[in-house]
């Protein structure tokens, strides 16, 4: 099945949202994430699993005004 | 002065963005004395490391931190970029911006009350980012803002304070609420005047970051801060049409004919 994570077209075995940000090198990162415009908390991460074209945005702390 | 409870002794709230560099820009927060700065959230790959870095240099300055909304044009958007920022600084505090016009960068005051009280009843401690309009405030304080964030100019415009009566008119109007100048703030002096009128406290980012010295500009908006702050205390005189002379007239020599 295919994601979108940030925009990009991912190609993934289904799986949760926690197991996919890991395989796409997110392990460890500080980061917070949403998928299909609805936050979803980490510690609701491992429980959500994903489903083809899932809509996945995952941010980072950054520079801001 | 304090935010939802949090006692600040500076009245300078400082943007994190556009700075020459990540250590001219701890140089400057350093500089400006400011307790709180303001920050964002954004995508970031797999393999990217600048938002680790960048919280890495967030922790160090051991600042308390007030993440933005911005570029969020949609309730839905603010609501949910709002969420992610929450856990991400782990804080309840949130400068909302949910912007219109994108020549101005306005608020879309209608959106941002909306978001406000969609975010107040998720226990958020909203800094609503809007206009100087005094029903609009209003709103926002209905909606469960205790802080309230008017524009001085556009963004990034460094034009001063667009619109003096306005200001003035909201501050009389909310004697009780603490009111942030956020935004479009050039020069010091536009700092001092905001102070002046009896804000609180003003928030500003790029006068300082893109300025020629920043940590020079900070420190520059620091004294301008506290200077105005002294001003409003010690209650200025109005300004009058006709002249009146500084020196007493009574007891000048009779040198005439």
């Amino acid at each position: 099945m295919h994601i979108y994570v940030n925009g990009d077209r991912h190609s993934i075995d289904p799986e949760t949202l926690a197991a996919a940000l890991d395989r796409l090198g997110y392990g460890g990162k500080k980061i917070a994430t949403a998928v299909n415009g609805r936050f979803v908390a980490a510690a609701a991460r491992p429980g959500l699993k994903l489903a083809d074209g899932d809509k996945v945005e995952v941010v980072a702390p950054m520079q801001g005004g | 002065m304090s935010f939802y409870g949090v006692e600040l002794s500076s009245r300078l709230l400082l943007g994190t963005a556009r700075y020459p560099s990540p250590a001219v820009l701890g140089e400057a927060v350093k500089a400006s004395g400011a307790e709180v700065v303001t920050v964002s959230v954004r995508r970031e790959s797999g393999a990217g490391r600048a938002g680790q870095a960048f919280w890495t240099l967030v922790q160090e300055m051991g600042l308390r931190v007030l993440p933005n909304t911005a570029g969020c044009h949609t309730v839905k958007e603010a609501v949910t970029t709002a969420h992610m920022a929450a856990e991400l600084f782990d804080t309840k505090w949130i400068k909302l911006e949910v912007i219109r016009d994108d020549d101005t960068l306005q608020p879309d005051i209608f959106g941002l009350v909306e978001a406000a009280r969609v975010l107040s009843d998720d226990g958020f401690e909203v800094f609503p980012y809007t206009t100087e309009d005094l029903v609009v405030a209003d709103r926002l304080v209905e909606a469960g803002c205790k802080v309230l964030m008017p524009w001085g100019a556009p963004i990034g415009s460094a034009r001063g304070l667009n619109n003096v009566y306005g200001l003035r008119a909201l501050r009389a109007h909310f004697p009780d609420i603490p009111l942030v100048v956020d935004a479009g703030l050039g020069t010091p002096s536009h700092a001092a005047a905001a102070m002046e009128l009896g804000y609180d406290a003003v928030l500003l980012n790029t006068a300082v970051a893109e300025a020629g010295d920043p940590v020079g500009m900070a420190k520059a908006f620091a004294l301008a801060v506290e200077a105005g702050r002294l001003a409003h205390l010690a209650r200025p005189l109005e300004p009058r049409d006709m002249a009146a002379p500084s020196t007493p007239m009574i007891g000048k020599a009779a040198l005439g004919d």
